[in-house]
């Protein structure tokens, strides 16, 4: 036996006998014995939560391999593993807060039978020990060439992913197929799922408004239209002209993502809002009345088009630098003239890069909360529509659900799209050999048009970025220019009392609990996301495919339905830690996971598999190939999936304006309630400290983490790793 | 290429110096490897007695690679057994053999120097740093790349990355040696000269080296026993000389050096021989278990004789369509009635003209086989 299994045997027996089983509020506890001892599964379960004590069974079968190592060690650890989960989940499940939880319980023994709390550290940890005790065991039968590090991880994420994906979503189905009181309910599905409010088309034929859902499609396929077409004109212009400001478009692509999803809103309110900068001239000078047009349709689209059009740049970008020249050289040679070159051959080849670019802007639209939320007026869509049932004065989380699937069905369905679209068709232009072709020049009218779409808007977007800027530091925008730092100090006043600085500021308790938040999950994403990575592109196993959609479905799933799901889901026993902020750190992992996966799996496979193996014939093990060899080569895979969820959970509004309590409020909700009070100018100022941060932290990520080692062949080796993940 | 006309002596002292381990033997019994329901291995069972070279043979997808990574660990056979030195290693990981395995690509630790990629074996073993990185020295020492210590593996000629390759299996004193094409990045004339110093490598140290590659000549020159494997089996087991003189089958005939597979017929039998006529030619051969009747036969292109000479005619004659000179032998493509014949010649200085009558003679001891069961 190993001193790992050994070490998780123990663990075992300390989560069930020594710590507390139920409840992660430390707080309950007063004193340190009551609270380590007192509240141990072992104790309660002698002291009559009788469904506890059969957990003591597959613990004292684990010390049979302990006592006597030379027997089936395999078959004793796989088999007290399954027993042990199975009695915990079933527990765990039959027995909520309120008794009974399956009417067949209620219905056998009556009601309301016993009731238990969520589950704690004790639970936890005797959970995980019998999960890797179960892997132990069955690497010890053969399985993965009997690593267990490699079974483990496996069955770590495996559990994770059903806990944190699998679990939620499913939660969030059976809401909206039940009633209030839980009960299975198709008819009150089918009403709430084809009601007026959502479908009806009634603005095609009266004035009154169309279904949210269409709102949500129509908003959406605009937003992509836009974002794709403006996003080719500047990719062309970066890689096909001699543009002189190409930097400053570089710099307009990354501003975009470090942004918070709503501040584009809200600068469009200073600017065209009633009392905004340029309808105040608008009105001065040509005595233009100023109207509310920017709130609805307009107002989202243009914010939308300008938070995502960068995302669209750099999707093609890469394309169409990946577009062979020596291809349109071929064309050219053939006596095709530029312009029938550049339909004939340049554009198709560009197709899946527009597929893409397309499905991007539309998933994002539809998954964006913050601009709607700030600039939607009567426009609703599904994402804020899902927010007011549960918040707003309906309370109605079954029609939360209903929207919730609605949503999600519309973004797997674009998924789904792309994938049956583009899977077929190869298009592969960037070959193993070199290309000696000089990229053509732009036919002249395209490059006209290009440059006619491209400039204005680039122009907005510095406009949008210096309102921004100068926005905290006036007094209010459109009618007192005042320079003033009064915001600032409100926000992040610090004060010496005579016991040291008191943070008296209004912002500082959201700024610290995002900054821990962020800090917390940044290197928990980047681990887990590698470490899937790792085991999807190294390793084979039975359930690869199943594993990979987990990691991937929490990819799909937009952020106001992951927030919704965990409300439901996880504010109830057996795991109950709404209000806390591991719930927080949870959702970013799960949310931006993916980006860690799919880093990771770029850089993998253009890492010999052999130099895995070569430091396994030689006698390291998974765990030390991973550290010595593994991880300093996937270096900027860890920066990348480290900063992107860094900035990604400083900047998130969707899913954890759900999560958010009084003691765990985020930046990013803090500043929504500021722009719905009308305090723009602090949230104005917030977020401009914001940004600031995040590219501090991008800077200390990189310097901390460091450069890939790799000989003379660095030059080559370094490819914009935040390129490609820019999605939801 | 300078220092490795000295791998020999300096191997033969290195053996007398650090050799603690006893090379140990490898054996398959009934191993069967599985990709779902692609079958990559089937059934497979050798052994190779320590001390012992032998290459795994066959043209590519015939599983040989996958065999060679079920030594090493890398693969766990789905049925079967495999023992080294007679102890059961199937259920164990790579980590846990005492195997060594030089990779096709060499696979060097990129963000390593020369000396670290050497010293790692020792390094994650536990073994202290200084110690490790003496005990790389000598092996580098070895290899002949003495003072490139120091270097990142791409600052390496790809013959110089091999040997560090070399070097770094080597450091461990495995009890099995394998390698995986070696020699297949090296330029022809490269290929040669390492597939030697491979070969003085594994006599000196007494290791048991088990090789894989598709090149029947590479496999001829440097093993002391060939497992030919075709579509996931064993077509034939043997020292080379065995492989090339008594091929068991039509594949293995064709596979090691080139082959003309012709029609006879059996004539009659006499102890040990049979009377085979191919076309009007009669020949004496071993019967090989053969019963009167159509037989096929692998003649080797320099058991052929062609002769221009009218005034000499045999019983076959043909037309050189045509003829390549390659320096130290000349080839040829007859037309015949037995079949189109592959031809070589050695000690000609004029080669026959294309187009010029001839006639064919079969020389009955030099490389004419009867291929048992076809």
């Amino acid at each position: 036996m190993s001193r790992a299994t050994l070490g998780w045997i123990v663990l075992g027996w300390i989560g069930y006998a020594v710590l507390p089983w139920y409840g992660f509020d430390s707080a309950v506890a007063p004193t340190l014995s009551e609270f380590v001892l007192g509240g141990s599964g072992l104790v309660l379960g002698m002291k009559g939560a009788w469904w506890l004590l059969p957990i003591f069974a597959p613990l004292l079968m684990l010390l049979r391999p302990v006592m006597r190592p030379e027997g089936r060690l395999a078959d004793w650890l796989t088999a007290s593993g399954i027993l042990g989960l199975a009695l915990i989940l079933l527990q765990g499940f039959s027995i909520g807060l309120n008794g009974w939880t399956f009417g067949i319980l209620k219905a056998l023994f009556g009601e309301p039978g016993p009731h238990q709390a969520g589950m704690g550290y004790g639970a936890a940890l005797t959970a995980t020990s019998f999960l890797i005790l179960l892997c132990h065991g069955l690497a010890a039968r053969g399985w993965c060439r009997g690593d267990a590090f490699v079974t483990s991880s496996i069955g770590i994420v495996m559990a994770l992913i059903v806990v944190f994906v699998f679990f939620p979503v499913s939660t969030i189905l059976a809401s909206a197929f039940g009633d209030d009181k839980g009960s299975f309910a198709p008819i009150l599905f089918v009403m709430k799922f084809t009601d007026r409010s959502i479908w009806g088309l009634d603005c095609l034929s009266s004035d009154l408004r169309c279904g949210v859902a269409w709102n949500t499609l129509f908003l959406g396929v605009l937003v992509a239209f836009g974002t794709t077409a403006l996003g080719l004109a500047f990719a062309l212009i970066a890689t096909r002209t001699s543009f002189r400001f190409k930097k400053l478009l570089r710099v307009m692509s990354v501003l975009p993502i470090i942004t918070p999803p709503f501040v584009i809103g809200l600068a469009l309110i200073l600017l065209f809002g009633r009392s905004g900068a340029l309808s105040a001239i608008l009105y001065e000078w040509f005595g233009v009345p100023r109207s509310r047009w920017i709130y609805g349709l307009p107002g989202v689209f243009i914010s939308q088009l300008l938070a995502f059009t960068p995302i669209a740049f750099l999707v093609l970008i890469g394309v169409v630098q990946g577009i062979s020249p020596t291809l349109e050289e071929a064309s050219q040679t053939l006596r095709a003239k530029s312009w029938t070159t550049f339909l004939t051959v340049t554009l198709p080849l560009m197709r899946p890069g527009l597929a893409n670019a397309f499905l991007l802007g539309f998933v994002e639209s539809l998954a964006d909360f913050g601009n709607p939320l700030v600039l939607g007026g009567n426009y609703e869509v599904l994402s804020t529509k899902i927010f007011f049932a549960v918040v707003g004065a309906q309370q109605d989380q079954g029609r939360a659900a209903v929207l919730s699937i609605i949503l999600l069905g519309f973004t797997l369905g674009a998924f789904w799209l792309q994938h049956a679209w583009l899977g077929k068709k190869v298009y592969t232009t960037v070959t193993g050999k070199g290309d000696a072709g000089i990229p053509l020049p732009l036919p002249r009218r395209v490059a006209v048009a290009s440059y006619l779409a491209a400039i204005p808007w680039a122009i907005f977007t510095v406009v949008i970025y210096a309102i921004i800027l100068i926005g905290g530091f006036v007094r209010s925008m459109g009618r007192d220019y005042t320079p003033t730092l009064d915001h600032f100090l409100t926000a992040f006043r610090v004060e010496r009392a005579d016991w040291g600085l008191y943070f008296s500021g209004s912002a500082w308790n959201s700024f610290f609990a995002t900054v821990k938040v962020a800090a917390l999950s940044a290197p928990l994403t980047a681990a887990i996301g590698l470490l899937t990575a790792y085991l999807l592109t190294r390793q084979r196993f039975s359930g690869q495919r199943a594993f990979e959609f987990g990691t991937l479905l929490s990819f799909a799933i937009p952020g106001t339905v992951v927030g919704v799901s965990y409300i439901l889901a996880f504010n109830v026993p057996p795991i109950e830690i709404t209000g806390t902020g591991f719930i927080l750190v949870m959702c970013f992992v799960f949310r931006n996971m993916p980006v860690g996966v799919r880093s990771g799996i770029a850089t993998l496979s253009q890492i010999d598999k052999s130099l895995d193996e070569a430091s396994l014939t030689l006698g390291a093990r998974s765990f030390t190939t991973m550290r010595r060899i593994v991880l300093p080569l996937l270096r900027p895979a860890i920066v990348a999936s480290l900063v992107y969820s860094f900035v990604r959970a400083m900047t998130a509004v969707s899913a954890v304006i759900f999560l958010v309590t009084a003691e765990y409020n985020m930046a990013t909700t803090y500043i929504v309630g500021r722009v719905e009070a009308g305090e723009f100018g602090l949230a104005i100022a917030y977020s401009t400290v914001l940004i600031i941060v995040m590219l501090l932290a991008i800077v200390a990520i990189q310097f901390a983490v460091g450069e890939r080692r790799l000989g003379r062949r660095s030059a080559t080796a370094n490819a914009a790793p935040l390129a490609v993940q820019a999605a939801p | 290429m300078n220092q490795m006309s000295t791998v020999s002596s300096l191997a033969l002292a290195g053996a007398s110096k650090t050799s603690k381990k006893e090379a140990a033997s490898v054996e398959f019994r009934n191993v069967t490897k599985r990709y779902g329901r692609v079958v990559a291995v089937d059934d497979v069972s050798f052994s190779i007695a320590a001390g012992e070279l032998v290459t795994l043979l066959g043209p590519s997808g015939c599983g040989k690679t996958t065999t060679l990574r079920m030594i090493a660990g890398l693969e766990m056979a789905s049925e079967g057994q495999i023992l080294i030195g007679n102890r059961d290693v199937t259920h164990l990981s790579a980590a846990d053999r005492d195997v060594s395995m030089v990779f096709q690509s060499y696979a060097l630790f990129p963000h390593m120097s020369v000396l670290e990629n050497v010293a790692y074996g020792p390094t994650v073993q536990g073994i202290s740093k200084k110690e490790a990185y003496a005990m790389a020295m000598e092996k580098l020492a070895l290899v002949g790349l003495s003072g490139l210590e120091k270097r990142a593996p791409s600052e390496l000629s790809g013959g110089q990355q091999q040997r560090v390759a070399v070097a770094r299996a080597l450091v461990l004193e495995p009890q099995v040696l394998l390698f995986d094409e070696p020699l297949s990045n090296l330029d022809a004339k490269l290929r040669r000269r390492v597939r030697e110093d491979i070969r003085e490598l594994q006599q000196s140290l007494n290791l048991t080296v088990a090789y894989v590659t598709h090149d029947q000549e590479e496999a001829l020159a440097v093993s002391d026993r060939i497992i030919v494997m075709s579509n996931a089996r064993i077509a034939q087991t043997g020292t080379p000389r065995e492989l090339y003189e008594e091929p068991a089958d039509l594949f293995v005939a064709d596979f090691i050096g080139d082959a003309n597979i012709l029609d006879g017929v059996v004539l009659d039998q006499e102890g040990s021989k049979a009377r085979v006529r191919i076309g009007g030619i009669t020949l004496n051969l071993p019967h090989r278990g053969a019963s009167a009747g159509p037989v096929k036969l692998a003649v080797r292109p320099d058991a052929i004789v062609l002769n221009e000479d009218p005034s000499k005619s045999t019983a076959v004659s043909g037309v050189v369509k045509k003829a390549s000179y390659l320096g130290t032998q000349i080839e040829y493509e007859v037309d015949s009635p037995v079949g189109n014949l592959f031809v070589v010649q050695y000690s000609r200085k004029e080669p026959i003209a294309p187009g010029t009558p001839v006639s064919i003679d079969i020389m009955e001891h030099r490389g004419v086989a009867l291929i048992p069961g076809s």
